[in-house]
C-alpha cells in the first residue's frame, strides 16, 4: 500500500548518488529487501515502472529486487529461526523472548550506471 | 558500465528527518504526538474529548491527515476551539517527517504545549515512517476485534498508548479485553493500555492524564 512512497523515497536517493558521480543514466537498481518489510515485490515493481518514466536519468531503469529472508534469534536458547514459518515463538524451545535479527531490510544495495 | 555501491537504507532520510525535527521539537518545547488507528475507530470523537478536558492546562493544536476533505479539521475547531490544520497526503496511505514538518509550519510557531498529529486510518503504512514525534499512541476500537495485534504487528510494536475505544459496545460483540491486552504487551511489554468510551466519557480522563504527564515530562 505504501509501496509508492517507498519508490519515491529510492528515486530521490539513487538520483542524489547519480548527481554527486556526474552520472547521465542509470539502468538498474539492486534492492535488498527483506522478507518482514512489509513491502510488497510486485506492488513495488509496478509503482518502479510507472515512476522511472517520469525520471529522464531513469528511464527503463530496472529495479533488481534480492530478497532476503526473516530470522528470528531467540534470547532463551540462543538458537535463530525462519520468521515466517514460526513466528514470534520459538521452535526450539518454545519461548516469545524472540527478536528479529535480519528480514526488515529496504535497502538499496546499488546501481549500475552508464 | 559501471556500479556504484549505497548500501543505505530507504528509510535513513525520513529518519534523519524525523530526529532532527524531535531535536528541534524539544528545544521549542514542543510534544507531538502521533495518532494512528483504522478509519473509523474514533479517533476524532476521542480528541475531542481529551482536548477539552486539557485546553485550560496547556496549550494545544491538531493536525489533520487525510487523503482528502477537511471535515475533521472544521469539526475539531468547532468542537473545541484549538487551532486545527488539515495536511492532505495527495493519495499517499501515510505522513513522513517532511510532511508533518510542513504541517507544524502552518501551526503558530509559538506557544504551543502539545500538537497532535491525526494520522491516515491505516494500520500498515504509518507505522513504518517516523513521522518525529515525541510519542505514538494508537486507538484499536471494540467493533474491530481484540486479535488486532496479531494481524498489524508493527503497529502495535511502535506505539506507547493502546487506546481501546467504544467500550459501550463491549455487551454486542465477542471482544475479550484480556486477550486482548496480553496480545498487545506481546508486541510491545511497555505499551500503556487505556480502555475507553468516547462516546460516553468513560476513560478519557487517563488518557487526559497520560499526555500531560509526557508533556511535562518532555518539557523538563
Amino acid at each position: 500500500m505504501h509501496e509508492l512512497g517507498v519508490v519515491f523515497y529510492i528515486i530521490k536517493d539513487v538520483k542524489k548518488v547519480a548527481e554527486q558521480n556526474g552520472v547521465q543514466h542509470v539502468s538498474k537498481v539492486i534492492l535488498d529487501l527483506g522478507e518482514v518489510s512489509m513491502v510488497v515485490p510486485y506492488q513495488l515493481q509496478d509503482c518502479w515502472k510507472w515512476a522511472v518514466q517520469r525520471e529522464e536519468m531513469l528511464s527503463n531503469c530496472i529495479l533488481d529486487i534480492h530478497p532476503i529472508p526473516a530470522v528470528t534469534f531467540c534470547e532463551s536458547c540462543h538458537q535463530e529461526y525462519a520468521t515466517v514459518t514460526y513466528g514470534k515463538i520459538c521452535p526450539h524451545c518454545g519461548s516469545a523472548d524472540t527478536y528479529l535479527v535480519r528480514g526488515n531490510e529496504v535497502e538499496i544495495h546499488s546501481i549500475e550506471v552508464d | 558500465m559501471k556500479v556504484i555501491e549505497i548500501k543505505k537504507s530507504v528509510f535513513a532520510d525520513n529518519d534523519q528527518d524525523a530526529n532532527l525535527l524531535r531535536q528541534e521539537l524539544k528545544q521549542r518545547g514542543v510534544f507531538l504526538l502521533n495518532l494512528m488507528s483504522s478509519p473509523g475507530s474514533g479517533k476524532t470523537t476521542t480528541l475531542i474529548q481529551v482536548i477539552n478536558r486539557l485546553k485550560s492546562q496547556i496549550r494545544i493544536a491538531v493536525m489533520e491527515a487525510d487523503i482528502d476533505s477537511d471535515v475533521d479539521a472544521v469539526k475539531i475547531r468547532e468542537a473545541t476551539g484549538v487551532e486545527s490544520v488539515q495536511l492532505h497526503t495527495g493519495g499517499m496511505c501515510h505522513l513522513d517527517a517532511e510532511m508533518t514538518r510542513q504541517g507544524l509550519d502552518h501551526l503558530s510557531k509559538e506557544g504551543i504545549d502539545l500538537a497532535i498529529l491525526e494520522n491516515v486510518g491505516n494500520l500498515v503504512c504509518p507505522a513504518e515512517f517516523d513521522t518525529g514525534s515525541v510519542k505514538n499512541a494508537m486507538i484499536l476500537s471494540v467493533p474491530e476485534g481484540h486479535d488486532k495485534p496479531l494481524k498489524y504487528p508493527l503497529m502495535f510494536t511502535i506505539c506507547d498508548l493502546v487506546i481501546i475505544n467504544k467500550t459501550d459496545v463491549l455487551p454486542y460483540f465477542d471482544f475479550d479485553m484480556n486477550k486482548c491486552r496480553e496480545y498487545v504487551l506481546m508486541r510491545n511489554p511497555k505499551a500503556t493500555i487505556l480502555p475507553i468510551s468516547a462516546k460516553t466519557g468513560e476513560g478519557i480522563d487517563a488518557v487526559a492524564q497520560w499526555l500531560l504527564d509526557e508533556v511535562r515530562k518532555w518539557k523538563l
